[in-house]
C-alpha cells in the first residue's frame, strides 16, 4: 500500500483507532499461535524442564530427546506416506469426477437435473453418520476390512460440497467460450478437458487442497477402516500414541505433534493464496 | 442439441451411482439394522423398536445429548460473533492484513489430533499453560478436563481458538456490501458502531444464517476433540463418541444405528427450526 493511501486510511479512520485495531489484532494472533509456541518449546525441553512453575518458555537447554523418544514409538514419516499414500488417489478422483459432475450440472438441460440437484444438495447436510455403519458391514463383508479401499474408492464418484463449488464456478464463466467450440462440432469431453478445466485451475488446486486438508485431518473414517499399526496414519498413530502414554509424556507427545503439523503449517504458507481463494469466488451465499 | 442436452446426464452419472451405492442402499440398511440386535459376527435378530425404546432409558444416551446440546448452544452463538468480528476486523486491505487473515483462519486447516493433544497439555492442572500463566499472577487455576464442572469451558476454549475457520465465508460476504452505503452512513454523521449495527450486521445475517446452520451439525458431530481429550465424570462424552464406542467398542451395531438416526432427526429438526426463523432476522433483497 502506498504511504499516500495509507495517510488517507488512517485519517479516515483517527489514528488512535488504527493503533487499536492493530494492537487487537496483534493480541488476537499472540493468542492463535500460543498453543504452537507452547507446543514447539515443550518439545525441546529436558523432562525437569517440562514440569516447572513458572513456566520457561525458552528451554533452559536445547534437547532432542524428546524427538527420539517420539520416533521410536511412532514412526511419523511412515505414518505420513500412509496418508498420502490415501490422499493422492482420493484427490485424483474427488477433484476430477467432482469437476465432470459439476460440468454435467452447469452446463446441460437434461431432465430431472434441478431435482437431482436439490438432492445433492441434501445430501451434502444429512446423512454421513446414518450410512457410516451399513458403509462399514458392506465394506467388510466385500473382504475391505482394514484397507484403505474403503476411504479412497468412495471419492470417485465426486464429492456433494464439491460439485456444488465447482458448479457455481463453472457458471462465472461466459457460455461464449464453449460456444465456438461446440459449433464446431468438438465433444462434449474435449470442450470439458480444453476450455473448463484450464479456466477452473484456481478453483481446482482449491478443492483439492480441501481434499487433502479433509484427508490428512479425518479421524473417525481412518478409525473405523484400519486396525493394523503398519496402516496407521498421522491421525491414527497420533490418536493411539496420546492414549498409550497418558499424562506423563508430554516432550514426546509434543514433538510428535509438532512433526505431524510442520508439513501442513509449511502447506498452508505456501499455498496460502490458494486456500483464501474462497474469499475470490464469492464463498457460499446462504 | 438435444443429443447434447442428454449428454448431461453422463456426466452426472459417477456421482449418481455413488448417491444409489454410498448413501441410498446405507440407509435402507440403516433403517433395518436399527431394528436389529446385531454383534456384527453373528445374524441380526429383529428387534423391532427395542433400540429406540431401550435409548430413552439409558444414562449414557441421555448424559452423551445433554454434553452435546450444551457444547452446542453456548459454543455455536460463540463461535460466529468471534469469527464476525475477526473477519470485521481484518475485512479491509490495511497493511498486513493477509497476515491476520492467515493466522486466524489457520485452525481450518492445521487441526486433528496434534492439536487436540497440544490442547489437552495446555489445559493441564499442574503444569499447562493456562493454570501456568495463572500461577504467575498467584491464581490457581481449575482442573480443566480432570473436573466435570470444567470440562464443558475447556472445550469452549477449543471452539474460540478455533473460531477463525469460518473465516473467509465472512470475508467473502462483507466483500460484496457495497462502499456508498458506509459512505453515506458517514455524510449522515454515523459511528462506527452504528455502521456495524445497521449496515454490516443486517447485510450479514444470510451468511451468519449459513454458519449458524453448519455451526449446529458440526457441534453435534463433534468427535475427534472429545475422542482424544474425554473429560472427568462422562462430560467429554460427547454424542458421536458415544455412537463411535457403542459401534465399534461394544460392536452393537443395530443400538447404535438408532443412535445416527435420531442424531439424524436432531440434525434436520433443529434445521427446519433455524430455517423457519429465517423470516425474523435474515436480511434478504
Amino acid at each position: 500500500m502506498s504511504l499516500k493511501k495509507s495517510k488517507k486510511l488512517s485519517k479516515r479512520m483517527g489514528r488512535g483507532r488504527m493503533i487499536a485495531l492493530y494492537v487487537v489484532l496483534i493480541l488476537g494472533s499472540v493468542m492463535m499461535l500460543l498453543p504452537f509456541i507452547w507446543m514447539v518449546s515443550t518439545s525441546f525441553k529436558a523432562e525437569n524442564d517440562i514440569f516447572s512453575i513458572p513456566i520457561n518458555w525458552i528451554p533452559r537447554k536445547i534437547t532432542f530427546d524428546n524427538y527420539i523418544k517420539a520416533l521410536k514409538v511412532v514412526p511419523i514419516a511412515k505414518n505420513m506416506l500412509n496418508t498420502v499414500f490415501i490422499a493422492i488417489p482420493k484427490i485424483l478422483g474427488e477433484v476430477f469426477v467432482s469437476a465432470l459432475v459439476a460440468f454435467g450440472f452447469a452446463r446441460f438441460e437434461f431432465k430431472g437435473r434441478n431435482f437431482l440437484f436439490m438432492i445433492l444438495l441434501a445430501t451434502m447436510m444429512l446423512p454421513y453418520e446414518v450410512t457410516m455403519i451399513p458403509t462399514f458391514m458392506i465394506w467388510s463383508n466385500l473382504g475391505f476390512s482394514d484397507s484403505y479401499v474403503p476411504l479412497v474408492l468412495p471419492a470417485f464418484c465426486g464429492s456433494a460440497s464439491f460439485i456444488f463449488f465447482m458448479r457455481m464456478y463453472f457458471e462465472t464463466i461466459p457460455k461464449d467460450y464453449e460456444e465456438a467450440a461446440w459449433l464446431d462440432g468438438a465433444k462434449n469431453l474435449k470442450v470439458f478437458y480444453m476450455i473448463f478445466i484450464p479456466m477452473a485451475k484456481p478453483a481446482l488446486v482449491t478443492i483439492s487442497l480441501w481434499s487433502f486438508m479433509g484427508t490428512w485431518n479425518d479421524l473417525l473414517g481412518q478409525l473405523i477402516y484400519i486396525d493394523s499399526q503398519h496402516k496407521y496414519t498421522v491421525q491414527l498413530a497420533l490418536a493411539s500414541f496420546s492414549s498409550m502414554t497418558g499424562e506423563t509424556l508430554w516432550g514426546p507427545l509434543m514433538a510428535a505433534s509438532c512433526m505431524a503439523l510442520i508439513p501442513i503449517i509449511a502447506l498452508l504458507l505456501y499455498a496460502q493464496k490458494y486456500f483464501m481463494e474462497g474469499i475470490k469466488l464469492g464463498g457460499i451465499k446462504g | 442439441m438435444k443429443k447434447r442436452q442428454r449428454a448431461g446426464f453422463y456426466f452426472i452419472l459417477p456421482w449418481l451411482i455413488g448417491l444409489i451405492v454410498f448413501t441410498a442402499f446405507p440407509m435402507l440398511a440403516a433403517a433395518y439394522i436399527s431394528l436389529t440386535d446385531w454383534d456384527i459376527v453373528g445374524n441380526a435378530k429383529f428387534v423391532g423398536l427395542d433400540n429406540f425404546k431401550y435409548v430413552f432409558r439409558s444414562e449414557d444416551f441421555i448424559k452423551s445429548l445433554w454434553v452435546t446440546v450444551r457444547y452446542a448452544v453456548l459454543a455455536v452463538p460463540l463461535i460466529i460473533a468471534t469469527s464476525l468480528t475477526m473477519a470485521v476486523m481484518v475485512s479491509k486491505n490495511y497493511k498486513g492484513m493477509r497476515i491476520f487473515r492467515v493466522i486466524y483462519y489457520m485452525p481450518a486447516i492445521v487441526s486433528g489430533v496434534a492439536v487436540a493433544i497440544v490442547f489437552k497439555w495446555i489445559l493441564d492442572p499442574s503444569y499447562g499453560l493456562i493454570n501456568g500463566v495463572l500461577a504467575f499472577f498467584h491464581i490457581k487455576g481449575p482442573d480443566w478436563l480432570y473436573d466435570p464442572n470444567w470440562v464443558l469451558p475447556s472445550y469452549l476454549i477449543m471452539a474460540i481458538w478455533g473460531a477463525g475457520g469460518s473465516l473467509l465465508t465472512y470475508l467473502a460476504a462483507l466483500k460484496d456490501i457495497p462502499q456508498d452505503l458506509y459512505d453515506a452512513a458517514m455524510i449522515d454523521g454515523a459511528n462506527t458502531w452504528k455502521k456495524v449495527k445497521y449496515i454490516t450486521i443486517p447485510l450479514m445475517t444470510p451468511i451468519i444464517f449459513y454458519n449458524l446452520v453448519l455451526g449446529i451439525i458440526a457441534a453435534f458431530r463433534k468427535f475427534t476433540d472429545a475422542y482424544v481429550l474425554g473429560g472427568a465424570g462422562k462430560e467429554g462424552n460427547f454424542y458421536m463418541v458415544y455412537l463411535y464406542e457403542e459401534a465399534f467398542g461394544h460392536y452393537r451395531m443395530g443400538y447404535a444405528t438408532a443412535l445416527a438416526w435420531i442424531l439424524f432427526v436432531i440434525i434436520l429438526l433443529l434445521t427446519i427450526l433455524v430455517n423457519w426463523t429465517k423470516k425474523y432476522w435474515v436480511y434478504s433483497e
